[in-house]
């Protein structure tokens, strides 16, 4: 159960009988040393505040042992003025969030409103209370977490058996899985009901748009197959706009209530880069598994590849949705040292791959001529940097001082500012030789949404390594962006398809 | 008397940005002196000041520091950023529109039965 009171905790140390204070400095050590064992048990407290904390105390105890009293004394009353160890625990859990959000595993399942900084428990009874919990409570509702990705799996098949329409479902992919990782937060994190419901109106709308404008089936069929891709490119703008802004209402059920909050909104940042490295580890993982089980029973004379094409691949994509929504709310403490690695190590493969591409843009100077698919590249070059800039951040201590690292992302932003404004100023040219098309249009208002972000996050970030602004500007700055990225979506999908003729 | 909760967490900022104006110090001494000057009456925990000055050091109201004290213990030294001291001048502004209407409100010879009530708040 929860520690309380920290008046008990000297008591612990034999070494602290009365009588024998003239050992002061062994006795103080050995008082000190359990103390930091007491407060190690609370996540939201790391080393560092423990020395600050001790440095605290260590002064304390001077003050009062010159005033007369014994170390026991003395460190008694000190530890006392620090005050409750859970107070304390509470208090530096609200304010390093990625600490609280780190221990919401082990604060466990016991409360719904998992957002609030009063679930901060110390994880030692974590067994016990796993024991009393209801079946679908255990192990972070993993049993919860299958039976909706379940759901989900089976929500593909089964559109896409009732409209016989594969088509059909990759358009409507968001529409169909991201109900049930909705759900999932809707029961992890409690939401209101108003919440809720914003969230239910964009799902709703996202798919009544999605299905009402004629992007498929508009075309009949040529060469006598069924398979009806989605041809227009508006109908692909839409599809990609529903993932962007359905995920990003997926999000505000993550957040609930804290949605204007930025360090709540940097938690859900955080969750999707983290959800995303698991997914595509889950991903290689089925994908090698797959290809191994249908060699084996080949090399038996059974053709499975029917049954894993139309069966474990759709609802194993689909349930792993959750199953990494789970992981990441599972397995925190491992990825917790996986995203700093991932950020550092692609950062500097980024920048250098923008700096050779900034080169080779201004040596041959053709991107005006080029085809439209370099352009998309490079835009997909761009926001993969900003998604990689945003992941730092989420991952980074916000208390470390401005390091190489720091700098580093300053090349990489003044770099991918440069390629920002080729890419705009060849797009701007192709536009004046070709006219607006919806693809245009579009990569357009990204390339304009990417380069007011990269222009302002580089100011922010010179601010920074100059000391002149603290990193909670960088993140607010990243979180702001969020309902942009997603207004941007929802044109995409609500929008565009009218205003371009479903072209 | 005793000082409300949320009086308390709110005036916690501006009163250790202005400590901090003076100079740069440390947790210790920062609670020593908020207790000398308050005659003891402002008082919190004093763990609770350590939280708070990370979140000063976050929003880049402060920066911090490790360094060896004379006792050879390490000691973490706050001071105050330029955009601190632009901070304070902003809540000292706020704090003393409110100062100057509570005393508008209150008169000099409020007596001693509002000055019970909200000594109670």
């Amino acid at each position: 159960m929860p520690i309380d009171e920290p008046r008990n905790l000297p008591g612990d140390v034999p070494a602290g009988a009365p009588g024998a204070p003239r050992d002061a400095p062994a006795d103080l050590d050995a008082l000190v040393a359990s103390w930091r064992g007491w407060m190690q048990r609370h996540d939201a407290v790391n080393a560092a505040d423990l020395d600050e904390l001790e440095s605290h105390l260590l002064d304390t105890v001077d003050h009062f042992v010159s005033a007369g009293l014994t170390v026991d004394e003395a460190f008694l009353v000190a530890v006392k003025r620090l005050g409750g160890v859970d107070d304390l625990s509470r208090e530096y859990a609200r304010e390093h969030s990625e600490r609280l959000w780190k221990q919401l595993v082990l604060s466990g399942d016991d409360d719904g409103p998992a957002g609030s900084a009063g679930s901060a428990l110390p994880g030692g009874d974590a067994e016990a209370a796993g024991r009393r919990l209801p079946w679908y409570r255990r192990a972070n509702g993993l049993p919860v977490a299958l039976l909706l990705g379940a759901g989900a799996g089976l929500a593909v098949k089964a559109v896409e058996l009732a409209t016989g329409d594969p088509s059909t479902v990759a358009l409507n992919i968001a529409v169909i899985v991201l109900p049930f990782l909705a759900l999932w937060f809707a029961w992890r994190r409690r939401p209101s009901i108003a919440v809720l419901a914003i969230v239910g109106v964009v799902f709703a709308g996202v798919g009544l748009a999605l299905n009402l404008y004629p992007f498929i089936g508009s075309e009949a069929d040529e060469a006598g197959t069924t398979v009806a891709a989605i041809s227009s490119a508006t109908g692909i703008l839409a599809m990609l706009g529903s993932i962007v802004a359905l995920w990003l209402a997926t999000g505000l059920a993550y957040v609930g209530d804290d949605w204007r909050d930025e360090r709540a909104r940097m938690d859900f940042v955080r969750f999707s880069g983290e959800w995303f490295v698991y997914y595509v580890l889950i991903a290689l993982g089925g994908g090698a598994l797959s290809m191994l089980t249908v060699a084996v029973f080949a090399s038996i004379g059974v053709d499975v590849m029917p049954f894993v094409g139309e069966w474990v691949l759709p609802l194993g994509a689909a349930g792993a949705v959750l199953v990494a929504a789970w992981l990441v709310g599972a397995k925190q403490r491992v990825i917790e040292n996986i995203a700093p690695v991932l950020t550092k190590v692609f950062t500097p493969l980024f920048t250098i791959m923008m700096l050779a591409l900034v080169v080779a843009a201004l040596v041959q100077w053709n991107l005006v001529d080029a085809s439209r698919d370099l352009l998309i590249a490079f835009d997909a070059v761009l926001v993969v940097v900003v998604g990689l800039l945003v992941y730092s951040i989420s991952a980074r201590d916000p208390l470390l001082p401005p390091g190489w690292f720091d700098r580093l992302q300053a090349l990489m932003l003044a770099t991918a500012l440069v390629l920002d404004a080729i890419v705009l100023v060849a797009m701007l040219a192709r536009t004046g030789e070709f006219g607006f098309s919806a693809n245009k249009t579009a990569s357009l208002g990204l390339n304009l949404i990417l380069l007011v972000n990269l222009v302002w996050a580089l100011r922010l970030q010179l601010g920074f390594l100059r000391r002149h602004t603290g990193f909670a500007a960088l993140e607010r700055w990243q979180t702001t962006l969020l309902p942009v990225y997603f207004a941007w979506a929802a044109i995409l999908v609500v929008v565009f398809p009218p205003v371009f003729g479903f072209a | 008397m005793r000082i409300g909760k949320d009086l308390v967490a709110a005036a916690a900022t501006p009163v250790v940005l202005g400590i901090l104006a003076d100079g740069e110090s440390y947790g210790y001494a920062i609670l020593q002196r908020i207790t000398a000057l308050s005659g003891g009456e402002l008082e919190w925990s004093d763990g609770m000041l350590y939280p708070l000055l990370h979140r000063l050091e976050r929003q880049g109201h402060v920066h911090s520091e490790w360094r060896q004290a004379d006792s050879g213990r390490p000691r973490k030294h706050y001071r105050l950023s330029e955009q601190g001291a632009a901070v304070l001048a902003d809540q000292r502004r706020q704090w003393s529109v409110v100062g100057d209407v509570l005393s508008k409100v209150w008169p000099d010879d409020g007596g001693p039965r509002l000055r019970l009530a909200f000594g109670e708040a």
